[in-house]
């Protein structure tokens, strides 16, 4: 067994009582005493702190324009001060990774995921100069309808911050990198900041009567509701951003003049639609159908029509929820299919996503 | 009371043992939101999957302890799984089997040996 790393919030969260788990290579916590399903409502109904230590952080002193033939996104039309959601595609327009980027004036910042990071930063090397890892600063996440109040009271210029703005924010003396997204489909930040301060800033948040540790267990079950990806679950180097649903996140300028990997198959889906989508699943019945469950056209077809690749229980829907790959025809929402739970089908609704509204804001 | 190394609990009811699972099992699950029973009049063998357990998160068998007959299941526990980290032991019990050799309990562990199995 390889050595799992620990983030610099590893006592705080062992003394939090938190279950740890092997993830990406990272010993992180899965739950606290609270438990999944309370964890998650008590971010939805106040602010969950989240570490999120484990991801890439990455600073890029290179143009716009170079980072532009790694991603399908416009990153020259990024302004300064603002956040854009994008992806590393391949030659054959797959995804190898999603990411942040945020323009920061002089450089421009990306957060990547965990599993990925190695990965993406040798991407990047090999194709622009400037990549500078970021390798001692912790990232934290404050999400919910409380984490403005929460987070005011430490450093009150994040109030005046809408929806993917970043700001540099001072605390006590240390540099804050700020933006007001998350994974959770609710407002808030992610906030970096120096590790040797994260402990510190965890415990004054965490003071607050609003603020509650969260696992990565309610962290998957927020982020299915709010109907966001998870890398290599719901997007892969097999999956496009156009069968992925993610086309809100190629600006205009990209899709008509292309210039990005995998531009042949992303340009001609956008064109002719993409043979397959990503969907929205409600099973009818209470069994959660997870990730992997096959999906039918009818009680009786031998051959599957597609996957599901995020499934579980939505503690604020109290229900099942899924997401999953159906072809293009049978992707209207309200299209009944049947998932094949330990041998028996069960019926799934296709639904929209999120499958609660968001509550970014914007 | 019996345990089963897997955190199962047995308690003998007249002709009948009630199988329900314990409280660390319970607490290890998480919150439960979904139970699927067998259907009584089955017959099972011991190590059957007889029963499914969901929490938010993961998907566990609930396995024959013994041989026998299931003769009655718990509804109340499909109504409401949240029972299962409520009540483990009492209200949220799974199902009562007539089992073929009632001295096959003994093989299973007391209360004791089980604390001392979970540590």
């Amino acid at each position: 067994m390889t050595d799992l790393r620990r983030t610099c919030l590893y006592d705080l969260q062992r003394e939090l009582g938190a279950k740890m788990v092997p993830f990406a290579g990272y010993e992180m916590p899965v739950q606290y005493p609270m438990g999944v399903m309370g964890e998650h409502l008590h971010s939805r109904a106040q602010a969950g702190l989240f570490d999120v230590s484990h991801m890439g952080q990455v600073i890029l002193r290179a143009p716009a324009q170079a980072l532009e033939a790694l991603v399908p996104v416009d990153v020259q039309g990024l302004a300064e001060g603002r956040q854009r959601y994008a992806m590393f595609t391949n030659a054959a327009g797959g995804i190898l990774d999603d990411l942040m980027i945020a323009n920061r004036g002089d450089h421009l910042f990306l957060v990547v995921n965990a599993a990925c990071k190695e990965a993406d930063i040798a991407h990047l090397q090999a194709h622009l100069p400037g990549v500078e890892p970021v390798t001692d600063r912790a990232l934290l996440a404050l999400q919910g309808p409380l984490a403005e109040t929460a987070l005011a009271r430490l450093i009150p210029g994040v109030a005046a911050m809408k929806f993917m703005d970043v700001a540099v924010l001072d605390w006590e003396g240390a540099a804050l990198w700020i933006s007001r997204s998350g994974y959770t489909g609710d407002d808030g930040y992610e906030i970096s900041l120096p590790e040797d301060r994260a402990e510190a800033f965890a415990r004054a948040l965490l003071a607050m009567e609003e603020v509650a540790p969260i696992g990565l267990g309610a962290r998957d079950s927020l982020r299915l509701e709010a109907g966001l990806c998870l890398y290599g679950h719901d997007i892969d180097t097999e999956t496009s951003p156009v069968e992925a649903g993610l086309t809100w996140a190629i600006q205009k300028r990209r899709r008509t003049e292309g210039g990005f990997p995998g531009a042949d198959r992303i340009q001609r889906e956008l064109a002719e639609g993409p043979s397959r989508k990503r969907v929205g699943l409600l099973p009818e019945g209470r069994a959660p159908m997870r990730d992997g469950t096959a999906l039918f056209d009818s009680e009786t077809a031998e051959a599957p029509v597609g996957t599901i690749t995020s499934g579980g229980f939505g503690p604020s829907l109290q229900a099942p929820i899924a997401m999953g790959y159906v072809p293009t025809a049978l992707a209207e929402p309200g299209t009944r299919l049947w998932g094949e739970v330990r041998g028996k089908r069960l019926p799934v609704r296709v639904a929209k996503t999120p499958f609660r509204p968001s509550t970014y804001r914007t | 009371m019996k345990f089963t190394e897997e955190h199962e609990w047995l308690r003998v009811d007249g002709d009948l043992i009630v199988v329900g699972i314990t409280e660390h099992a319970a607490e290890q699950l998480g919150d439960v939101v979904f139970v699927e029973l067998p259907e009584p009049e089955t017959q099972v063998a011991k190590g059957d999957e007889v029963s499914v357990i969901e929490s938010v998160k993961a998907a566990s068998d609930i396995l024959a302890p013994l041989d026998g007959e299931i003769v009655e299941v718990n509804g109340a526990i499909v109504d409401n799984p949240g029972l299962v980290n409520e009540d483990p032991l009492g209200e949220a019990w799974f199902f009562k089997m007539k089992i073929d050799d009632m001295s096959a309990l003994d093989d299973y562990m007391t209360e004791d040996e089980y604390k001392d199995f979970i540590g």
